[in-house]
């Protein structure tokens, strides 16, 4: 399952890396903080996630997630979106809570 | 020196959190270029940042050299930082001296040192309180 059909059917916000959205998402990962992400998230996670400093970037890049999720309306400022672009990070958005979002996340896996 | 090893040399600031994290991705996509496998870079890449963002938060900033061959990469992360008073205590899941400001960017899970130790295949700690630390890693190109 592809990003963008993630995109799609939860409807969520692009906040950069529109011409990425072809990376498949193997998994899934929830944390906000940085060490405890690059410890455990896999590559290929959709990493679901309240931070949007310049150091959720930096740690995307690092740790190979497909894409950050800001969870609860959270929205990344201009610099950490120019960054994310930049380093060709895939930011998405969404309302709901962190729980809501990895339910949908990992229904959506289910479906394969 | 061989022809066949690359050395790469970063100067990183301290408290500088625009840049933090730019050394190590350009070594992360220097070594995509060299056609390294994702893991192997995967595993560099974030045991170098956490190195990296540690002489940011902790030691004032702090230097980086890095050596390329074709069977493993070396990382030398050296700083004249306070030094480690109890590195047992450090380098153990859970410990960290970070202040609120620190945690509320999503740092301070104490959890840097045992990732850097965790990704690397050889990992080696000198310290001196007063003088600065010394970091030295290795991962094996699989
Ligand atoms: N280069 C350094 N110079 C001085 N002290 C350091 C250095 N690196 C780590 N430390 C000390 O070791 C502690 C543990 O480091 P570690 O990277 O494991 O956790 P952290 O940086 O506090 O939090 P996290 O890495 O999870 O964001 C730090 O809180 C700090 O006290
Ligand atoms: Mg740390």
């Amino acid at each position: 399952m592809k990003l963008r059909d993630f995109v799609n059917d939860m409807g969520l916000r692009v906040f950069a890396g529109e011409d990425n959205l072809d990376t498949e998402v193997t998994g899934g990962y929830c944390g906000d903080l940085l060490s405890w992400v690059m410890g455990r998230a896999k590559p290929g996670d959709m990493w679901i996630t309240i931070m949007s400093n310049l150091n959720t970037v930096a740690v995307a890049v690092m740790s190979d997630v497909a894409a950050v999720l800001m969870a609860e309306g959270v929205e990344p400022g201009d610099d950490v979106i120019q960054r994310a672009r930049e380093r060709d990070v895939v930011l998405l958005g969404s309302d709901e809570p962190i729980y809501e979002l990895a339910a949908a996340v990992s229904k959506k896996l289910g479906e394969g | 020196m061989p022809d066949n090893v690359l050395t790469l040399h970063y100067d990183i600031e301290g408290n500088d959190f625009t840049s933090a994290g730019e050394a190590s991705g350009d070594v992360k996509r220097k070594l995509r270029m060299l056609g390294i496998s994702p893991n192997t870079i995967r595993k560099l890449a974030v045991a170098m940042y956490e190195g990296e963002i540690n002489q940011v938060i902790h030691a004032n900033g702090g230097h980086i050299d890095v050596e390329i061959t074709p069977q493993l990469i070396k990382i030398v992360l050296s700083d004249e930082g306070p030094g480690i008073p109890d590195v047992e205590a450090a380098m153990s899941e859970g410990f960290s001296t970070a202040t609120e400001e620190i945690h509320n960017m999503g740092f301070g899970a104490g959890m840097g040192l045992p990732n850097m130790k965790k990704y690397s295949d050889t990992f080696e700690l000198e310290t001196e309180v007063g003088k600065g630390t010394v970091i030295t890693m290795t991962v094996n190109i699989e």
